[in-house]
């Protein structure tokens, strides 16, 4: 097991044990912005390297699926989990859109591995975060002219983990191989020294959302992890049509899979504030974050490989 | 009410609401205000700060009776139900009471 998950258990243990412990928010915040950036610049230098005509299709698919995703949780949410309109909006938000820390964790993982990637799926993460979050504020107030698009514009994509991966990536872009080389130092050496921190606050604020657990029953915690499995499959096959190598498509895979706990919780706050935020938070970040860093990203692996060997 | 007394208006409320606020406090009068970050526990939950969506922020707002009134009514109307929000008022006794 790589260190880093255990960076993570150590921290919902320290949690559950009721320590103290806590990384100072400030900490939190720079770490945050470390690792986003260093995302955005790595996939930024790779995207110099590719024509738009591989670039187009690509994100036009992966938006489309950023759309799709919520749209197929929301009806089970209601249906089935017998949510109320406003929660289950929110919560498929949440798992139509992607979480950049179990983004991180995958990359990290194929790193470890020697597993090879198209590097250039940071831009996947940009696309993936935003469809969501307007499908759901869209499911929850319907196209009312009330809804104030441009603040929710404003908070969606200027919002801090949009526009930094967005900035690293064009400076990554812009600056090309060469470029990126004098601070590779600290957002490419450090990577996983900052990612495995990163995670230690994770579990410790996943450790604080495990007491709702019982709050919420079980059907939140069977969707938390009957969702990611069944959203990677969809991953698989989108990544299978687009052609990526089995790396890039376990990656898509997570990315599907994952449920974001920063931008979309922030996003439906101002937006949907009927929403229960401790209810999706407590599915994202209490179930689905621990199940697809520790499980998830292997078995996506395990599963694009068994695809792979199908069709091919 | 002796001039150099004044209303302090002060909020304390989930972190995410800062620029909206601040939107909504000038309108309606505010000359200034002060923001600190903060943490603490209500009948929403424990606020522990540590990360953004459990951070907690504290506006202070000093003004005149009428504006102090007018924006705690706002407030509760617009934000009172969804939000976690505290607003309470006090007097103070400030220098340069012409800045508010």
């Amino acid at each position: 097991m790589d260190p880093i998950i255990l960076f993570f258990l150590f921290g919902v243990l320290a949690g559950i044990a009721r320590s103290p412990l806590r990384l100072p928010s400030q900490i939190y915040d720079f770490i945050t912005l470390v690792l986003l950036i260093a995302i955005g610049l790595k996939g930024g230098v790779e995207l110099s390297k590719l024509p738009f005509s591989t670039l187009l299709p690509q994100s036009a698919a992966i938006i489309l699926m950023g759309f799709l995703l919520p749209l197929a949780a929301y009806p089970i949410l209601l249906s089935l989990g017998k949510f109320q309109r406003a929660d289950a909006a929110s919560i498929a938000a949440h798992y139509g859109s992607v979480s950049v820390g179990t983004f991180a964790v995958a990359i990290a993982y194929m790193g470890a591995n020697n597993i090879p990637y198209e590097e250039h799926v940071a831009l996947f993460v940009v696309l993936l975060e935003i469809p969501a979050i307007l499908v759901g504020i869209m499911l929850a107030k319907g196209l009312t002219k009330d809804t104030q698009w441009g603040k929710i514009a404003n908070e969606v994509f200027l919002g801090k983990g949009v526009i930094l991966l967005v900035g690293g990536l064009l400076i990554g872009w812009i600056s090309g191989p060469e470029g990126v080389e004098s601070i590779a130092p600290l957002f490419v050496d450090l990577f996983k020294g900052v990612l495995a921190l990163f995670l230690l606050e994770m579990g410790l604020i996943t450790s604080t959302h495990l007491g709702s657990l019982k709050k919420y029953g079980v059907f939140l915690i069977c969707f938390g992890i009957a969702a990611p499995l069944a959203f990677s499959i969809v991953g698989i096959f989108v990544g299978l049509a687009l052609d990526l190598s089995v790396g890039g498509t376990a990656i898509l895979a997570t990315l599907a899979a994952s449920a974001s706990y920063i931008a979309v919780p922030a996003a439906m706050r101002i937006s949907v504030p009927e929403a229960n935020p401790t209810l999706s938070l407590t599915a994202s970040l209490g179930i689905t974050f621990p199940f697809n860093i520790v499980i998830g990203i292997p078995l996506y692996y395990y599963l694009s490989t068994y695809i792979y060997g199908i069709f091919n | 009410m002796n001039k150099s007394m004044q209303k302090l208006l002060t909020i304390i409320t989930e972190s995410v609401l800062e620029a909206s606020l601040i939107k909504d406090i000038e309108r309606l009068g505010a000359k200034g205000h002060t923001i600190m970050d903060v943490r603490g526990k209500g009948s929403k939950g424990l606020r522990s700060g540590g990360w953004d969506a459990s951070a907690n922020i504290r506006i202070e707002v000093i003004c005149g009776d009428t504006v102090a009134e007018s924006i705690s009514a706002h407030l509760q109307e617009k934000y009172y139900n969804d939000y976690a929000m505290v607003i309470y008022t006090s007097e103070v006794s400030v220098l340069r009471p012409e800045k508010f």
